[in-house]
């Protein structure tokens, strides 16, 4: 289960480091930071996303990021998932899905991690007509921008603690 | 059907969504709670609409971005502009680039620093201090992220402390959230 730190753990922040002060300052966001995590991971109401699809998604982002611990944290995650085994070939994010609904969904992930600047309306079409709804497009296109998010509040955390 | 925009512009822009937006008098409980902590005047943008598809996250997300632009300690409000800015760019999402270009003018009551992002993108020669916050907010907005120690430094030499760096960080970062959602489920078109 992710606990109120786990931007602190993903960092890799000493225990003593002083960037922990620092991110007590800043409790408020780290603490909605949690619940968007819960929002777009493992939400009350997944739609069309299942936690386990949402697990995936993470761990290929991770993958493409080159963040390992990022990578083995979300890969936990999936591992624990229902379903999880019938995907797992997918946590590679070179591999695509032979499901036509599902190679969709993991090929737009891919563009809004890699190179959201290219995405055009052909890329809502195409979700589309591989019959993902309008509500899981703004699932999907809300947890890949969490994922990012995260990515960067990391990585950004690394390079001040590498400093100190 | 009016044109998008596809130049950076400082003009007030509308936006048109690519997936049909939530009309407010079917929303569920969940997505009224969800639209009614973004501030809103008169009505509810298509933009907030479309992202109350998702209430849970929308819930969560307004706040969090404007704790993350409105701190009241800290970096200052220009430079958390600036870093919007910088990840806007990045990400080529026009409408983020006209609101944060127009709120950094408006807070600093300039104009040429906008206008050489505009016309030189991430090469933009800037002020020393503008310099290292935009180059920061623009490699960590890289695939993957690109920014370094040297960047970090570069920052404690124009006077940022380390809590004005996270600050610089939550705010370069949560536009990489932004961006994501503004430039891929619609596109701007000229307001009116």
């Amino acid at each position: 289960m992710l606990m109120p730190d786990s931007i602190a753990s993903l960092a890799g922040l000493a225990a003593d480091s002083p960037l922990r002060a620092l991110l007590a300052r800043r409790a408020d966001i780290l603490e909605l930071t949690e619940r968007s995590r819960q929002a777009v991971l493992s939400p009350r109401d997944a739609g069309g996303l299942s936690p386990t699809v949402r697990a995936l998604i993470a761990v290929r982002a991770a993958a493409r990021l080159g963040d390992f611990v990022l990578k083995d944290h979300y890969f936990d995650l999936f591992s624990h998932a229902d379903g999880a085994y019938d995907l797992a070939e997918l946590a590679d994010p070179d591999k695509r899905a032979d499901d036509p609904w599902l190679a969709a969904v993991l090929d737009h992930a891919d563009r809004l991690t890699r190179e959201p600047r290219t995405a055009t309306p052909a890329d809502i079409a195409t979700l589309k007509r591989a019959v993902v709804s309008d509500a899981d497009i703004v699932r999907l296109a809300e947890l890949a921008a969490f994922l990012a998010y995260e990515a960067r509040v990391v990585a950004g955390l690394r390079l001040i603690e590498a400093r100190r | 059907m009016k044109p998008a925009v596809h130049h950076y512009t400082t003009d007030v822009l509308d936006w048109r969504p690519f997936v049909t937006p939530v009309k407010l008098d079917e929303a569920s409980p969940e997505q009224r709670e969800a639209l009614k902590i973004t501030p809103s005047n008169k009505k509810v943008s298509d933009y907030v609409l479309v992202l109350a598809h998702d209430p849970e996250t929308l819930l969560h997300r307004s706040p969090l971005f404007n704790k993350i632009m409105f701190g009241t300690d800290g970096l200052d409000r220009a430079s958390r502009e600036l870093g919007a800015i910088g990840s806007s760019i990045v990400n080529r999402c026009i409408y983020c680039v006209a609101a944060h270009a127009r709120q950094y003018n408006q807070l600093t009551k300039t104009t040429a620093l906008v206008d050489t992002i505009f016309a030189d993108e991430t090469r933009a020669r800037l002020p020393p201090r503008e310099q290292a916050v935009f180059d920061f907010a623009v490699k960590l907005s890289a695939f993957p992220p690109a920014a370094t120690g040297d960047d970090i430094a570069r920052l404690s030499k124009a006077g940022l402390d380390p809590l004005d760096i996270f600050d610089l960080i939550l705010s370069a970062a949560i536009f990489g959230w932004a961006n994501r959602l503004m430039h891929t489920l619609g596109e701007p078109v000229r307001a009116g």
